[in-house]
């Protein structure tokens, strides 16, 4: 038996979602440009994913472009408004935001609290007159907090500063409107909603003048050159309808999922440390703890071995595990760090899987301890 | 019964491949774990390409890998080393102390909380019973072309005992044409023979850059009678018994006799500065225990060399003190005495200096 606790690094493809791709990839050749029928069907399904992308997040469908994902919708973002300005962060954004913002110009990045949580008013005070960005992503898949991202646009009305949020891993698990947070840019994810890896999408405010990054072709209104990847972006569509269709119920089996890994590793496991939030707004299928005493790299491991696929937050191209810049923005020392345990369910996770996942990782996390005291 | 589980470490070479290679047909459960020693595409090893070419052998002989993060351990305990002997004059051996603090000790503790009962690496090298004990020594691998077991001294019998070397007993040739007949796509892989981490193999550029402020010591060049022969850009771009790159002024066939860090001077003579002797420290006894005074010993001063005979003065917990039988050799601080009795490995140490008081005579009567 293996259970996948992984959702946040990538959720597995919904059904639905398979069977519209295959349908796209078994039917005719799909260049939505193409003046004939075929892609006269093709501009149709395209356009037909993005009213549902646009759903999925109360915007209008022609403020959303299609990307190659969250890193590239975050990439056109941060380098394609308002260039020259400075840009204020937090320290536990995705690395799609960080090194972009980095790599883009001068940039204050704000600390968090040690539960993870960003405070408004700490991003409003950095807020300079050369600050002309401010992108602060709505929840950390890491730890799984959830940042005041409508308190940050309230404070920023009339001051002309743009803002953009990282949305990827808040989609299908919170509630996201683009209105009622005020933001002017918000990056999503396909493959975090049980989409297929490779499509995402940049919604951008009607108004906000957008450089492209990708130019060349007529696509996306001018805002991304390219032929677009109909199939996939198909299947971002039905996977934007189920988070949508199913929001409220999917989020409320999630939370109750990961109370009850907690409550079940705290029965079992003495000495656990959560990181991220106890009370308060929060990711409903994320959960990240520490076993004292474990290395986060050979629970990782074993666990892989005994069928519970987890994730220690970041890794390099390898594979191999870093110590996480979100718990050393919370103020953990590297080796803790290094040893927080991801967990993260989705919508079809169950619960007899949560029960065997608590089994086998108690009796792991007992394993090593007694191999360590040896 | 459950099966042996053992971590092979692997470097994406065609060594470790065939190690783990040979402990799954002997039937062990195997784990491959891949060691982050730098940051990606720095120096000849630990690249992503490397990683790859190891999990691809893993998927092909049906085991399972991962990359573990060794970054902080390796700067500490192998790379700050490393820098720090340079800039003390001394000449550094990264792979033992990678071998004695990373491989064989993070590493280990890794595999140990992964459940297994030893790790095997790529090294040719080989273990042996102690006949009187019935503990493992090392031995020298059976290619000695390929031997490693100089790299290796610091592995104790407890160490020994959790080790295993699968390739050991194979040449080179035998392990390619392995790999060959498994289909294993790193069969032909070119060896690296560099330190994997310093780029390009430029070992004084690499110091220079990582030196801390003002940590370089640039300073003069004095003959044995003290005559001042140029100048020089650091004491990092010398090593003992050195004789190319000497700068213009000192002329053809010198060589580095002495480095002293304190005052930057390097000193340099007409004839190898060979040693009547070596003294070495942080010493390793395998499971025979330390030889007696008086015994005759091999002795290996640096990796490749051949062995040197020689007689036993002091070998304790401490230290270890030789004596050299014949004309003097090259000896390097910062480098290991490795100390054999035929092929088996009895121990060794680090090496602090040459033999002292007429060591600077010895070196001059020397060929």
């Amino acid at each position: 038996m293996r259970v996948y606790l992984d959702h946040n690094a990538g959720a597995p493809l919904r059904g639905p979602v398979r069977d519209a791709m295959l349908g796209v990839l078994a039917g005719p050749p799909a260049n939505p440009s193409s003046a004939h029928r075929e892609g006269a069907r093709a501009r149709r399904l395209v356009e037909e994913a993005r009213a549902e992308v646009a759903a999925l997040i109360g915007a209008a469908p022609a403020e959303i472009v299609f990307t190659s994902g969250a890193t590239e919708a975050n990439n056109l973002a941060l380098r394609g408004v308002r260039a020259g300005t400075h840009i204020v962060t937090t320290a536990i954004e995705h690395a799609s935001v960080l090194a972009t913002a980095r790599a883009r110009g001068p940039v204050t990045e704000v600390g968090v609290d040690p539960e993870g949580r960003v405070a408004a008013a700490d991003v409003l005070a950095a807020c300079t007159p050369e600050v002309g960005l401010v992108s602060v992503g709505l929840a950390n898949g890491e730890v799984g907090s959830v940042a005041p991202v409508g308190a940050i646009a309230a404070g920023l009305a009339g001051r002309g500063i743009l803002l953009h949020t990282d949305a990827a891993q808040a989609a299908g698990r919170l509630p996201v409107d683009v209105r009622s947070l005020g933001v002017d840019l918000l990056s999503l994810s396909a493959h975090k909603l049980g989409g297929p890896a490779g499509v995402g999408a940049l919604w951008v405010r009607r108004g906000v003048a957008l450089v492209p990054q990708l130019t060349g072709g007529p696509q996306e209104r001018g805002r991304r050159a390219g032929t677009e990847n109909v199939a996939a972006i198909v299947g971002f569509g039905v996977a934007a309808r189920l988070a949508r269709e199913e929001l409220e119920q999917a989020a409320a089996h999630m939370a109750a999922l990961t109370e009850a890994l907690l409550a079940g590793l705290r029965a079992r496991v003495p000495d656990l440390v959560p990181n991220g939030p106890q009370v308060g707004p929060r990711l409903p299928n994320t959960l990240n703890v520490r076993f004292p005493g474990c290395s986060g790299e050979s629970l990782l491991v074993l666990l892989d071995l005994a069928g519970i696929a987890v994730s220690l937050g970041s890794a390099c191209a390898a594979g191999a595990p870093e110590p996480s810049h979100v718990l050393r923005a919370m103020g953990r020392p590297p080796e803790e760090a290094r040893s927080g345990l991801r967990l993260s369910v989705g919508p079809e996770t169950t619960a007899a899987e949560i029960a065997y996942a608590v089994e086998v990782i108690a009796r792991t996390v007992a394993e090593v301890r007694a191999r360590v005291a040896a | 019964m459950r099966r042996e589980r053992v971590v092979v470490a692997m470097s994406g070479g065609v060594d470790s491949s065939v190690a783990a290679a040979r402990l799954v047909a002997a039937g062990c459960e195997v784990i491959g774990i891949s060691l982050r020693l730098a940051a990606d595409g720095e120096g000849s090893c630990c690249s992503l390409d490397d990683f790859h070419d190891a999990r691809a052998v893993a998927e092909h002989l049906g085991f399972p890998h991962y990359v573990f993060d060794a970054r902080e351990a390796f700067a500490a305990r192998v790379v700050t080393p490393f820098v720090a002997d340079y800039l003390a004059g001394r000449t550094p051996n990264p792979c033992a102390r990678c071998n004695q603090h990373v491989k064989f000790d993070l590493l280990w503790q890794r595999a140990r909380e992964l459940g297994a009962t030893r790790l095997a690496t790529g090294h040719y090298a080989r273990i042996a019973a102690d006949p009187a004990s019935g503990r493992p020594m090392l031995r020298a691998a059976a290619d000695p072309a390929k031997d490693q077991s100089y790299f290796l001294f610091a592995l104790d019998a407890q160490a020994l005992a959790r080790t295993v070397f699968p390739v050991g007993d194979l040449t080179k040739a035998e392990v390619r044409r392995a790999a060959a007949a498994l289909g294993l796509a790193v069969a032909q892989k070119p060896e690296s023979m560099e330190v994997c981490f310093v780029p390009g193999g430029d070992a004084a550029g690499f110091v220079a850059r990582e030196a801390p402020p003002g940590g370089l010591r640039p300073g003069i060049l004095v003959d044995e009678d003290g005559r001042v022969l140029g100048r020089h850009a650091g004491i990092h771009r010398f090593t003992i018994g050195q004789r190319r790159g000497l700068g213009g002024g000192v002329g053809a066939r010198r060589y580095v006799h002495a480095i002293d860090a304190a005052s930057g001077t390097v000193t340099v003579g007409a004839a190898p500065p060979g040693a009547a002797g070596v003294v070495a420290r942080e010493v390793t006894w395998g499971a025979q225990g330390p030889p007696p005074p008086g015994a005759a010993v091999g002795v290996r001063l640096r990796h490749r060399q051949p062995l040197v005979p020689a007689h036993v003065l002091v070998a304790d917990a401490a230290e270890l003190r030789l004596a050299f039988d014949g004309p003097g050799p090259v000896v390097t601080p910062g480098q290991a005495a490795v100390v054999y009795r035929g092929d088996i490995v009895l121990g060794g140490g680090w090496i602090a200096g040459a033999l002292p008081a007429d060591g600077r005579e010895a070196a001059r009567a020397a060929p």
